[in-house]
């Protein structure tokens, strides 16, 4: 005779129904699968503090990150997406900018802001995943070069923090001209000598690693993020064989010498901060 | 000669010509007449397809086998003067990517482009010209050379894109061509890009930053192929047609949206039909547009440059 005995015979709670977690609680990491409330979560940068996983997150978590108190400025928030091309694949362009626009609360995929850092004066351009798949359309680069004419004029350094899939399929070559807009754009902060760092979340491909992202007088990184060109199914198909493992990880991108450093989220502002006074002084 | 789908009426014709002129000859009848005729109403077709091209058609075109590459444009353009110039200066030579000094009209140019092979063999070892980040690299300092000897750039444009290889991804890819895009919207020289036969996204645009770029009539330039759109946004290979459609691709397409700055007029059926065509017609565009730009001074070139993409895009200010 066992110690329990089943009073309900056949529990008939569908897979679907089953809740691991209340949604807003708690957060278990998928990575080591390790539950922490969501507030400890949010206080370690959403960051997993058992295995270092880095959630992705948005720009409303990186502002807060980053800007002192939380205090700052958005810039051009009030630019939409036009549909140059009436695009329509299996649903039409406007018709998934109003989803977007509704679901992610966002208006494009990449938010302006100008703030503190430690004290130090910084203009942050934050792109949001969230907001079909990160894609670099007209309004991201339009964003970007209108953030690099404000650090043009107020002399303030400019980080980009990019996550994103590649350019916009449904602005088709103008999303493309986005990579020449911004690189050009950036040739005049360089020129002016105000520092540009690039940050790379994961992930970060196609025509965004093609232009600003890796563009920066440094690119720096989280670790673990995706970080390259073509995606690495496009790669296993073109060389037919499986990819190394760490392949286009921050970790391999720094081996192969195109990062200058990976950062852990927990000590980004700090870190920051210092590199800010030490372009400074 | 190689038919496309779309062009079986006018091979049909060409056939009936052939045995026409073959009868003629066995049979030494005078036959002028009706061959005359025949040659007229295969013209007059040819006429009517090609004025009537669907994108995709022009994709096609585009891709045709016997079309022109790079080198034949340079070797014509330069009149046999041009000397290649090959290597990065780190890696290696990427044979994707061509380039050297070439005299056009008693006036030193470097010339840079992206070049398919022209035989099987040759297509492996340029890589249907998809060029590796040593490609975009050479590219690069050959730019800076010419921009050192002040002398004007040409890039011709022919690419299914960069090449997605490991090693691509190993030796950075995107730096490769994030660099060639800063660095050439701050070039002191006049730079002009001709998209000769395939714009395929970064790849393309990695030695697309130019003073006049300029698309010949029956090419395409996006930010991606036709296929692949069709893969990632239909989820499946069927849509190309319709993709090539809704991806605005065309030389008029991107000329009306002022994403181009001209389109080049190619012979009846395309470059192919008549590359000593289109190669005088390329080298007169080409004169054209150097007397036009060399009346600019570096800085203002620049400036125009940089304000030219910085205008591209189309957004909405909400209230």
């Amino acid at each position: 005779m066992g110690w329990f005995r089943r009073l309900k015979e056949g529990i008939t709670t569908s897979t679907k129904e089953k809740k691991e977690t209340p949604e807003g609680l708690w957060y278990k990491c998928p990575s080591c699968k390790k539950i922490h409330t969501a507030q400890d979560h949010a206080n370690n940068k959403y960051v997993c503090s058992e295995c270092g996983y880095h959630e992705r997150i948005g720009s409303t978590a990186y502002f807060e990150i980053l800007f002192d108190d939380n205090q700052f400025t958005e810039l051009h928030e009030n630019l939409v997406s036009g549909d140059p091309l009436e695009f329509e694949d299996t649903k039409k362009y406007t018709d998934r900018l109003t989803d977007s626009i509704r679901k992610s609360g966002l208006k494009d995929a990449l938010r302006s802001a100008y703030g503190k850092v430690h004290g130090e004066d910084l203009v942050i351009c934050c792109m949001d995943f969230g907001f079909i798949g990160g894609s670099m359309g007209s309004v991201v680069g339009e964003k970007i070069s209108r953030a690099i004419d404000f650090c043009l004029k107020t002399n303030t350094p400019l980080l980009i923090i990019s996550k994103s899939g590649g350019a916009r399929m449904m602005e088709a070559a103008f999303s493309l001209m986005q990579m020449a807009k911004t690189s050009a754009k950036l040739s005049l902060l360089a020129q002016a000598k105000i520092p540009y760092i690039s940050l790379c979340t994961d992930p970060t491909t196609g025509g965004v690693t093609a232009s600003y992202a890796m563009l920066g007088d440094l690119n720096i990184s989280e670790p673990g993020a995706l970080i390259g060109f073509a995606g690495p199914r496009v790669v296993k198909e073109t060389i037919g064989k499986d990819l190394p493992k760490g392949f286009q990880t921050a970790e391999f991108v720094l081996e192969h010498g195109f990062l200058d450093k990976i950062v852990n989220r927990t000590e980004l502002k700090d870190k920051m901060g210092k590199l800010l006074k030490m372009f400074k002084h | 000669m190689t038919y496309l789908d779309f062009e079986k009426p006018i091979q049909e014709l060409d056939q009936e010509l052939e045995k026409l002129k073959g009868v003629a000859e066995k049979s030494k009848v005078d036959m002028s007449a009706a061959i005359h005729e025949l040659e007229e109403k295969i013209k007059e077709k040819r006429v009517e397809i090609f004025s009537n091209l669907t994108a995709w058609q022009r994709v096609q075109v585009s891709r045709h086998p016997e079309r022109p590459y790079t080198l034949a444009y340079i070797e014509s353009v330069s009149g046999g003067s041009f000397i290649e110039l090959h290597g990065d200066r780190t890696v290696g030579d990427d044979k994707a990517m061509v380039g050297g000094f070439g005299e056009i009209d008693g006036q030193t140019v470097m010339f840079i482009g992206q070049q398919k092979g022209i035989n099987t063999k040759m297509r492996q070892i340029r890589r249907f010209g998809m060029a590796n980040p040593e490609g975009y690299r050479k590219a690069l300092r050959l730019m800076k050379l010419a921009e050192k000897f002040n002398k004007p750039i040409v890039t011709f444009i022919d690419t299914p894109g960069a090449y997605p290889g490991l090693e691509a991804e190993e030796r950075g890819q995107g730096e490769a061509i994030a660099r060639n895009l800063l660095e050439m919207s701050q070039l002191k020289v006049p730079v002009i890009c001709i998209i000769i036969g395939e714009g395929a996204s970064g790849g393309a645009l990695g030695i697309g930053i130019g003073d006049k770029v300029l698309m010949l009539e029956n090419t395409w330039y996006s930010v991606i192929s036709p296929e692949s759109c069709s893969s990632i946004l239909w989820r499946s290979w069927n849509f190309k047609e319709k993709a090539a459609e809704a991806l605005k691709l065309t030389a008029e397409d991107m000329s009306k949206n002022g994403l181009v700055d001209g389109i080049i007029k190619e012979p009846l059926g395309g470059a192919h039909q008549n590359p000593q065509e289109i190669f005088a017609t390329v080298k007169a565009e080409i004169l054209k547009y150097l007397a036009e730009l060399k009346k600019i001074s570096p800085e203002k070139r620049v400036e125009q440059r940089i304000e030219k993409f910085s205008n591209m895009g189309v957004v909405h200010e909400l209230d």
